[in-house]
């Protein structure tokens, strides 16, 4: 069963604070959020401008402002502006949350920056109720000026998960390739970003192009595939110190690279010199690759399922690309989807419970998820003709997925009901693949 | 603010970097964390193996000796047959190949529609059918390599079926 969603345009009203924010805050950064498209209400919040505790006028950082971004970010909230803040408390005692009935906030937060040191901080926060008059989390943490915006989106994600039950993915990254240029002048990077497009920089640069990035279970890896010296081959760098090395190149395609949970092994597609394309398991301490499906057809876009026990991949055996699972241990591959005729590159969700494909839907390649514990009840939630790559983020309630704005490729975010989607715009240069980092261990 | 950026300060450093050693390929750059460490890092690019002077959309002469042979081979939608008249090109080409000794790189393209992963199984699809039909002509297997580029590297930039056409091929490159 399919079902579709009504997707509409939000109205002026909420878009223009959102602009105001990107053109103040944003400016610099490679992806920046453009357009929101939703169905639900985001509920208004206040976070109040944190106080300042130390040397100069004002905080190195806004961290008000980066919560309130990530917040509003979310689709779910809309920070009020500051203009209709009728006090400026900045700890609980001096809450009057009366101010804060009048104007209807659901949640409010409150916090100071304090200087400890030469490059020592804390930031200290708490989340009321206002309708309660109740506290439902303050926390106390140490930065530098390194970490603040860091210690702002772990902030955040503390208020988001008391507010939604939903675990915050705000101090996560996300990966992606970029091509710019044509002919010989052609430039692929690899790039790794915060979430909300800051602190964004290039591992890798080639002429030749970059694949299929993806994130080692601890977040310090990416495994990738480049083509420099015209032939496919599988790298895992090391994203603090920039050191990579090639796991496999043997000859014909080497693609498709997924960690297992472990980290230790890759799922990778092998194709040989006699361009058979079949999922194998690679191990990456010994190099040794072990065959899990062997068929004429093209077998690729291996996945590890969270639990370590299956693989998921996509299989034209039947004629279309189509979902297939396989023990990791070896056995006969199980067809999964079996809606439409084109469903590839298959993701699961990090709790196990939806798998995202890309769908042919009436000539559209879009993106679906799918309800593994719903009769496999298929949702679109995208709605570009050319969506691909799609990636959960690592609480399984949103997704990032690369879509096309007249030529070149742009990334989008949805949750995976399909009722929220934004699109990040970027600085130029064609935006692909990109992938959702796991959450980081602090 | 914008000197926040780690990249829009090291980048230009880079690109230059990248251009005196006229190379594109695989330099890889540190995470710039921990971020209360500034500089330093700029010139701890390695640099990768060694790579052909290659670019998407380059119309490179047809190979070898013969600049009236055609080097691309084109393919229907979801297809992955050589048409007749595409025949008689992989046919001269293993005639010319079987006379030079040369060794040939055949590169499989797809167009742009659908997963990025699963259009490098097209690609090579379309390359193993330019493949055997050079071997069935007796040129040694070991003269013959492939590599699928998929979607990554269209000849034509476009979402029509004009350059979905142009785009889904084997080019035959000559080696050595």
């Amino acid at each position: 069963m399919k079902t579709e969603n009504n997707q509409r345009f939000c109205t002026g009203l909420l878009l223009a604070p959102l602009l105001a924010l990107l053109l103040a805050g944003g400016a610099s950064a490679e992806l920046r959020v453009e357009i929101t498209e939703w169905n639900i209400e985001p509920a208004p919040v206040a976070v109040v401008p944190f106080g300042w505790n130390g040397n100069g006028a004002q905080a190195p950082l806004d961290v008000a402002g980066v919560i309130a971004a990530d917040l509003r970010r979310s689709g779910r909230f809309a920070p009020i502006d500051e203009s209709q803040m009728l006090g400026r408390p900045t700890r609980g005692a001096d809450v009057d949350f009366d101010d804060w009935r009048i104007v209807k906030v659901e949640a409010l937060v409150v916090g100071r920056v304090e200087q400890t040191g030469d490059n020592a901080y804390t930031v200290q926060f708490q989340l009321f109720d206002p309708f309660r008059g109740t506290q439902l989390v303050g926390y106390r943490m140490p930065a530098s000026r390194g970490t603040l915006r860091r210690v702002a989106h772990r902030a955040a994600d503390m208020i988001y998960e008391k507010l939604t039950g939903i675990k915050g993915v705000f101090a996560t990254r996300v990966a992606y390739v970029t091509a710019e240029g044509e002919g010989s002048d052609r430039l692929y990077r690899l790039i790794v970003a915060d979430q909300d497009g800051e602190n964004e920089y290039t591992i890798l640069e080639s002429g030749d192009p970059i694949m299929s990035p993806a994130w080692s279970p601890d977040s310090r890896q990416l495994a990738y595939v480049s083509f420099e010296g015209s032939r496919s081959s599988i790298w895992v760098q090391t994203l603090r110190t920039g050191n990579r090395r090639q796991v496999s190149n043997l000859p014909g395609v080497n693609g498709a690279p997924a960690f297992s949970p472990d980290g230790r092994q890759l799922v990778v597609t092998l194709g040989g010199a006699d361009g058979n394309l079949d999922i194998h398991v690679l191990d990456l301490a010994t190099r040794q690759t072990r065959r899990l499906t062997r068929h004429r057809a093209i077998d690729t876009e291996g996945s590890w399922s969270p639990d370590g026990r299956y693989i998921y991949f996509n299989s034209d055996r039947a004629g279309g690309p189509q979902v297939y699972r396989v023990p990791v241990t070896g056995g006969t591959p199980e067809r999964v989807t079996f809606e439409g005729s084109y469903n590839a590159r298959p993701r699961l969700s990090p709790d196990g419970k939806k798998l995202a494909v890309v769908h042919n839907d009436r000539g559209n390649f879009r993106i679906a998820v799918i309800d593994l514990e719903r009769d496999n009840q298929m949702v679109i939630v995208s709605a570009g003709s050319q969506d691909e790559s799609p990636s959960f983020a690592p609480n399984s309630d949103t997704l990032i997925y690369a879509t096309r704005q007249a030529r070149d490729g742009v990334l989008e975010t949805v949750t995976a009901d399909g009722l929220i989607r934004q699109r990040l715009e970027s600085r130029g240069g064609d935006v692909r693949e990109p992938v959702w980092s796991p959450f980081p261990r602090f | 603010m914008a000197s926040r950026h780690w990249l829009n300060k090291t980048l230009p450093l880079t690109a230059a970097t990248l251009l005196l050693a006229g190379c594109g390929g695989g330099n890889t750059i540190p995470d710039p964390e921990p971020t209360d460490t500034v500089g330093g890092s700029d010139g701890a690019s390695t640099s990768g193996g060694a790579f052909d002077d290659w670019g998407a959309g380059e119309d490179v002469p047809a190979g070898f000796d013969n600049p009236e042979l055609s080097d691309t081979i084109y393919f229907e939608f979801d297809s992955y047959e050589v048409g007749t008249d595409d025949a008689e090109i992989v046919s001269r080409h293993s005639v010319q190949i079987l006379e030079s000794g040369a060794s040939v790189r055949l590169e499989g393209h797809a167009d742009e529609r659908g997963s990025r992963e699963y259009n490098i199984g097209l690609g090579e699809r379309r390359a193993q059918a330019v493949r055997r039909m050079l071997m069935i002509q007796g040129v040694p297997a070991a003269q013959i390599s492939t590599v699928s580029f998929g979607e990554e590297r269209p000849a034509v930039f476009g979402s029509d079926e004009t350059a979905y056409a142009a785009n889904r091929r084997v080019v035959i490159r000559y080696e050595n």
